[in-house]
């Protein structure tokens, strides 16, 4: 069991939690993700990392209720504790090999959009911790959806963006990168990580700007360790497993529309199970719509 | 009672009709009086060929003896001298190739229901609360065991055994490894059998420790050198799926079998309030002929859908156990032999909606000794489907040898040992299973869990 040691809403959906979890907080690296189980009878849920401390031997997650399991998740408090919560799974981020040095030649920017902006985050302070100082784009629907500014803000330069423009600039992410390029900032390479459309459209615009572009990918998984291929997605034409090759790709190179059809695979059942959840059996209402009769 | 003693005494089943519809087990099991009468075929050989044919020797002539006398508990513990995992063995073993493939009795009619009678009796010593917990003083020596499948398992009983404090560790929420992720309900319980058989592991006094990924959550050498632990066993099995590498293979409902047998096993998908989806198909093509897909098309089977095997030799080159193929052709799968797959066939969302197979023949032996399938050009043609599970085989996960210093493995990614000792190319890290020998079955990864106990208690001992 893994208890829970705080617990913060970030907006209506997001929620983050501060997990005790010695071993994985003593091995995790910016890039990696757990697989978490609050209890017996739930689902696996894969989450990048958001923040871990070795000291304390704490983990942080960010996590937007989407589904049956992430809804019971919400509903625990700090002294609770999670059935299972394991990790770090995948590889690190690329950077953490490199030489600093030569890391600070370079003019990086992150770009986190809605849940995704958590994962930035221990990206940017670890180049902070280097004496590297980056640009961050974090992107949202609206103002009560920007997420980390205050935590980001202490390690990176940050700029935000807003679809409806309530905050920030009025725009995507997209929109707000091309605006600092047209104020004059350069950058040598780009990390996005967000919802996979965002990842798409930054990786096509950043391609035509020439700017190499990583992302982390989030798809299906089911054990995280290389079992079952359920996170498979196709990367210059190979097929990779996103839990043990990634999560972290080239951005250039993924097939993105692959992808966002994979992700829709189980849309229905992931409903049904939310509604399940929710409401009780109160949605076998007897419409006539559901069309199996296990649902 | 009628009976003829070159027959072996028949084993009840679920009827075929009724167990395609559910997810009880299929054999039934021997009663009593049918144990017996079974057991008293034995013919209690000075030379038991028997014990020669099985991987991890148990003294079969014995525990048969015992349960002549109706001695059960003394025919348990007699197996379990060898085995700390008999009701599943009872169960999976393919006995007809081992201890039963040797058995004297079979040169002239059937040979000894041997597992038949293991089982028995491992059924018997649950029901009836028994369990040896016999154990060695406790020598104060530490062994660290990877992975808590069949040779994890059977590595972690034997040392406890010898005295030594064990601990094993686990990367999925639920021990067991393939015994719970992998081998469908109705062929080896859950809770009734494998979740029974792990407490009695943890009746000797071994502790097992889940959510830790070896290589991830720590390293072998940080076991050694942070968590003092004199020696390590590897167990991490052969995790990896294979894929054809055909077009269209990533599309929505294409499953490696590994996925669909996790969500049905491990994560009870089969059951229809779980959390874990597993989508029911209509008609689903598993492609592949050994246990595993056996496996997985009698679940779909079982999940409603007419399902298809193809697989691109014939019928007798099937990996699989002839008694899974019997059952699976009782239960109407349709075998589609001499057939091989070129591509998936989608719509526009990326479902699948059928799969175009071309058909093969039989030419010249290949280095395996079997007749290798030729493509018949021009014979392809489509099977509607909407799902496909590729049941290929796997490979070992790289994890652990990427991350251990001096661990050599062979170009199978399959990690070196030394086959009378266990050991790897590093003194104190031991293997077994199918990590050494790529995928293969329960009982030989029990031998090899066997055999490496053995020679951590040599090597320890000496020290």
């Amino acid at each position: 069991m893994f208890e829970i040691l705080e617990k913060k809403k970030l907006s209506e959906q997001i929620i983050e939690m501060v997990i005790r979890a010695e071993r994985i907080a003593a091995h995790a690296e910016p890039g990696q993700f757990i697989i978490l189980r609050t209890d017996e009878e739930a689902e696996r849920i894969p989450l990048t990392i958001a923040d871990f401390d070795r000291e304390k031997g704490t983990v942080t997650i960010v996590f937007q209720i989407v589904g049956a399991a992430t809804l019971r998740l919400s509903r625990m408090e700090p002294g609770d504790a999670v059935q299972d919560f394991t990790g770090p799974l995948g590889n690190p981020s690329d950077f953490i090999y490199e030489d600093p040095e030569e890391l600070k030649k370079k003019k990086i920017v992150f770009i986190g959009g809605g849940v995704g902006t958590a994962p930035v985050y221990p990206q940017a302070k670890w180049f902070f911790e280097h004496g590297i100082r980056t640009d961050v784009i974090i992107g949202a629907r609206t103002r009560d959806l920007i997420m980390y500014e205050d935590k980001m803000r202490e390690v990176a330069e940050v700029h935000i963006a807003t679809d409806d423009g309530t905050y920030g600039f009025h725009g995507n992410t997209c929109d707000m990168l091309k605006e600092l390029l047209r104020q004059g900032k350069t950058f040598d390479k780009c990390v996005a990580i967000g919802p996979t459309i965002m990842m798409k459209f930054v990786c096509l615009l950043t391609k035509e700007l020439g700017i190499p572009t990583v992302v982390s990918m989030n798809p299906i998984m089911v054990d995280g360790t290389g079992m079952c291929g359920a996170c498979r997605l196709t990367v210059d034409g190979k097929v990779r497993f996103a839990c043990v090759d990634g999560p972290e790709f080239d951005g250039h190179l993924v097939n993105f529309d692959e992808v966002m059809k994979r992700m829709r695979i189980y849309k229905t059942e992931e409903g049904r199970a939310y509604l399940r959840e929710q409401e009780g059996a109160t949605h076998h209402g007897g419409c006539g719509n559901c069309s199996e009769k296990d649902g | 009672m009628e009976w003829n003693m070159l027959e072996r005494v028949p084993v009840s089943e679920q009827e075929p009709a009724v167990r395609a519809a559910n997810f009880e087990e299929v054999c039934l099991g021997y009663t009593e009086e049918e144990a017996v009468l079974e057991a008293s075929r034995c013919l209690t050989c000075k030379n038991p060929m028997c014990v020669k044919g099985c991987p991890v020797g148990i003294d079969i002539p014995s525990f048969i003896r015992e349960v002549k006398a109706r001695d059960y508990r003394k025919a348990g513990d007699v197996i379990a001298l060898a085995s700390s995992l008999p009701a599943v063995c009872g169960r999976v073993c393919p006995q007809e190739t081992q201890c039963e493939g040797k058995c004297i009795r079979g040169i002239k009619g059937d040979p000894v229901a041997i597992g038949k009678l293991e089982r028995f009796v491992a059924d018997r010593n649950r029901e009836d609360g028994y369990f040896s917990e016999n154990t060695a003083e406790k020598n104060g020596k530490r062994v660290a065991v990877v992975g808590s499948g069949p040779s994890g398992l059977t590595a972690a009983g034997d040392l406890a055994r010898l005295g030594y404090d064990v601990t094993i560790f686990e990367a999925l929420h639920k021990p067991g490894g393939v015994l719970s992720y992998g081998i469908p309900e109705f062929r080896l319980p859950k809770e009734r059998v494998v979740d029974r058989e792990i407490d009695n592991v943890r009746k000797l006094g071994v502790k097992i420790e889940c959510d830790v990924v070896v290589g991830k959550t720590v390293s072998i050498d940080e076991l050694i050198e942070k968590e003092h632990f004199d020696a390590v066993f590897i167990g991490s099995g052969a995790g990896l799926p294979r894929f054809m590498g055909i077009p269209g293979e990533n599309a929505n409902q294409v499953f490696s079998a590994n996925e669909f047998l996790t969500r049905s096993n491990l994560m009870k998908g089969y059951l229809p309030d779980s959390d874990t989806p597993l989508p029911r198909g209509k008609r689903v093509v598993v492609v592949g002929g050994g246990h595993v897909a056996m496996d997985a098309a009698r679940t779909a089977l079982r999940l409603g859908a007419e399902t298809h095997i193809v697989y691109r030799r014939s019928m007798t080159e099937l990996p699989a156990r002839q008694e899974e193929v019997h059952h699976a052709e009782e239960e109407g799968i349709i075998f589609d032999l001499l057939q091989n797959p070129t591509k998936i066939l989608t719509d526009e969302n990326g479902n699948v909606t059928g799969i175009e197979i071309i058909k093969m023949e039989l030419g010249e032996p290949d280095e395996s000794g079997r007749r290798s399938p030729v493509e018949i050009p021009g014979s392809e043609y489509e099977i509607e489907c909407d799902m496909v599970i590729m049941a290929l085989g796997t490979s070992p996960n790289p994890l652990i040898a990427a991350t251990t210093k001096g661990l050599e493995t062979n170009r199978r990614k399959c990690l070196v040992i030394n086959e009378e000792t266990g050991q790897t190319s590093r003194a104190g890290i031991y293997a077994g299973g199918d990590a050494v020998t790529g995928a293969a079955t329960v009982i030989l990864a029990m031998g090899a869990g066997k055999l490496a106990a053995a020679g951590i208690h040599k090597a320890l001992s000496e020290v």
